[in-house]
């Protein structure tokens, strides 16, 4: 299953097109939402601020993003192996 | 098949225009190819070719821009930035496709292709499927085209798309449907 916060219910929207990735591959795209979101928990959190400003990043990569991917993701960072720079 | 989105159209067009040449090429080949052997008349001594020479490279090189031009439209009208109004993730597997729709809710299903003993009369052959993806109909929709395994390909013929499923790679095509139909 997903992380436990759950989108809030609003108006229906799907992620806009982004200038940074306009190609055919939407890898990075995916996995650099997913990172934004990451670090912006963790800096929410670290400043004791709310980490409602990071719903986007979790809207996007969770419309993008395939779940099985996510899930491996979210594994391994609970194991303390993701690569990624969080 | 007939066209359902407006890229395809415009592909089928390019087509027949492509052909066209094709055969007005072919056919000028085959007749002066005809005449050529039907003749008694030989003519050995080298001459000077320079007008034949000059309209026989000026002439392919005007059908070559003529075949390029419409070429290069369409193939940067698939790439136009459009605001897409749903996504859709397909995701290949062996061997069957699993569709997520995961805008709002998480919404996620496999579907197989149905053998062929549990078809009913009228239904096609390896083509139809126990779930079927719905979609809006004019609405452009981000489809995300991924795998789990192997090398596999999404393709819907009349929306004039065809996109690779590489395992860790997220493809992304756009596809608008003109009618209501099956796909």
């Amino acid at each position: 299953m997903l992380d436990t916060q759950k989108p809030p219910r609003k108006k229906w929207w799907t992620p806009p097109f982004d200038p940074r990735f306009p190609n055919q591959n939407q890898t990075r795209n995916c996995y650099q939402n997913f990172l934004d979101y990451q670090r912006c928990v963790k800096t929410m959190s670290r400043r004791g601020k709310n980490s409602e400003p990071c719903e986007y990043y979790f809207r996007v990569y969770t419309s993008l993003c395939p779940t099985s991917w996510v899930q491996h993701w979210n594994e391994q960072i609970k194991d303390g192996t993701f690569a990624g720079k969080i | 098949q007939n066209a359902a989105s407006p890229i395809m159209e415009e592909l089928i067009a390019f087509h027949d225009h492509a052909l066209m040449i094709i055969f007005l090429i072919s056919s000028l080949v085959l007749y002066i190819i005809s005449l050529m052997l039907t003749t008694k008349l030989t003519h050995t001594s080298t001459m000077n070719a320079q007008e034949i020479e000059m309209i026989w490279t000026i002439l392919p090189a005007m059908i070559l821009i003529m075949i390029a031009l419409p070429s290069l439209r369409i193939l940067y009208m698939t790439d136009e930035f459009n605001k897409p109004y749903l996504t859709l993730k397909a995701i290949g597997h062996q061997w069957y496709w699993s569709y997520e729709y995961s805008d709002y809710e998480d919404l996620a299903f496999d579907s197989y292709i149905m053998p062929t003993y549990f078809l009913e009369p009228g239904e096609f052959r390896l083509l139809e499927v126990d779930n079927r993806t719905t979609l809006p109909m004019e609405a452009d929709i981000r489809v995300l085209i991924s795998s789990q395994d192997v090398l596999h390909s999404w393709a819907v013929p009349s929306l004039g798309v065809k996109t690779d499923a590489i395992p860790g790679r997220l493809n992304q095509a756009m596809v608008a449907s003109m009618r209501p139909g099956l796909y």
